[in-house]
């Protein structure tokens, strides 16, 4: 197996996710896109670990499943307070601090 | 994309394993076509069940790898824990169900011409960068005991941080959520 292949379908991912925080409405399709980018981050980690044969790699992708657990955590709950106080989480109606 | 790498690789010196390359073709097509759909579904519960798809791809990708550990965890933890999260999240907000509205904002086209951009560019740096390297085809799973005594070994404090930022981030959620 090439590194590349890996490599390729992690930043194809990594672009689909910047396509959905970008272009999504709902706050938690948002956050589900942000899951996708992750995801593609820890692709590339293990696949230059398993290439090198070091394991630092997978180390930092389990670091990087715990800190997207807790980021999900905290986002769903910003989530569920713009909710409470907009009735709304179309984030195109959230423009409070917009100039 | 695939059918380029495979030809490549016939070509190159160092065997390719084939059952390895057919696995990771099928993994990598589900997993592209699931996450399009995650980011244009209309219906968020099934932009969920898709990501689910993506999520078992990626866990999929790992064991091809040799990191079962990894693996795993990402299977507990994303699809075990995350996701139902995400479902409670969508139940809570009451997101709309039917696709009575367009999912997705105005921007979409610029959000989409980005996309294609930033692909465009990963996919040129990749290949001029590490066009000819390869895998190991013989590689072993990775063992979980020396993965241990790497995190409790080197990583110990960041291990310890990343405790701590979860607990952190327990409290702070409940502290932003908190009905008063």
């Amino acid at each position: 197996m090439f590194l590349n292949q890996f490599l390729m379908l992690a930043a194809a991912l990594f672009c689909i996710g910047v396509y959905g925080v970008i272009a999504r409405k709902n706050g938690v399709m948002v956050l589900m896109s942000i899951e996708l980018i992750l995801n593609a981050v820890n692709i590339n980690l293990v696949a230059f670990s398993t290439m090198t044969g070091a394991l630092s790699g997978q180390v930092f992708a389990l670091f990087v499943i715990a800190v997207a657990a807790a980021e999900v955590g905290v986002g769903l709950a910003i989530v569920l307070a713009i909710f409470r106080n907009y009735k709304t989480v179309d984030l195109d109606q959230v423009d409070l601090m917009k100039g | 994309m695939i059918g380029a790498v495979l030809a490549a690789a016939q070509n190159a010196s160092a065997p390719v394993l084939v059952a390895q390359n057919i696995a990771f073709g099928i993994i990598a097509v589900l997993m592209i076509i699931s996450a399009i759909r995650v980011v244009t579904a209309a219906n968020v519960v099934h932009a969920a069940a898709f990501l689910v798809v993506v999520l078992a791809g990626v866990a999929a990708l790992f064991i091809l790898l040799g990191a079962e550990f990894v693996a795993i965890t990402q299977v507990l933890v994303y699809i075990g824990a995350i996701v139902v999260l995400f479902l409670f999240g969508i139940m809570l907000t009451r997101a709309p169900m039917e696709g009575t509205e367009s999912p997705s904002r105005d921007n979409w086209a610029i959000a989409g011409a980005t996309g294609l951009l930033l692909l465009a560019l990963l996919g040129y740096t990749l290949w001029d960068g590490f066009g000819k390297d390869k895998i190991p085809g013989d590689l072993t799973p990775t063992d979980t005991g020396a993965l241990s005594d790497v995190i409790f070994g080197q990583y110990l404090v960041p291990f310890e941080v990343v405790s701590l930022l979860l607990l952190a981030a327990l409290v702070g959620a409940i502290v932003i959520a908190r009905r008063d």
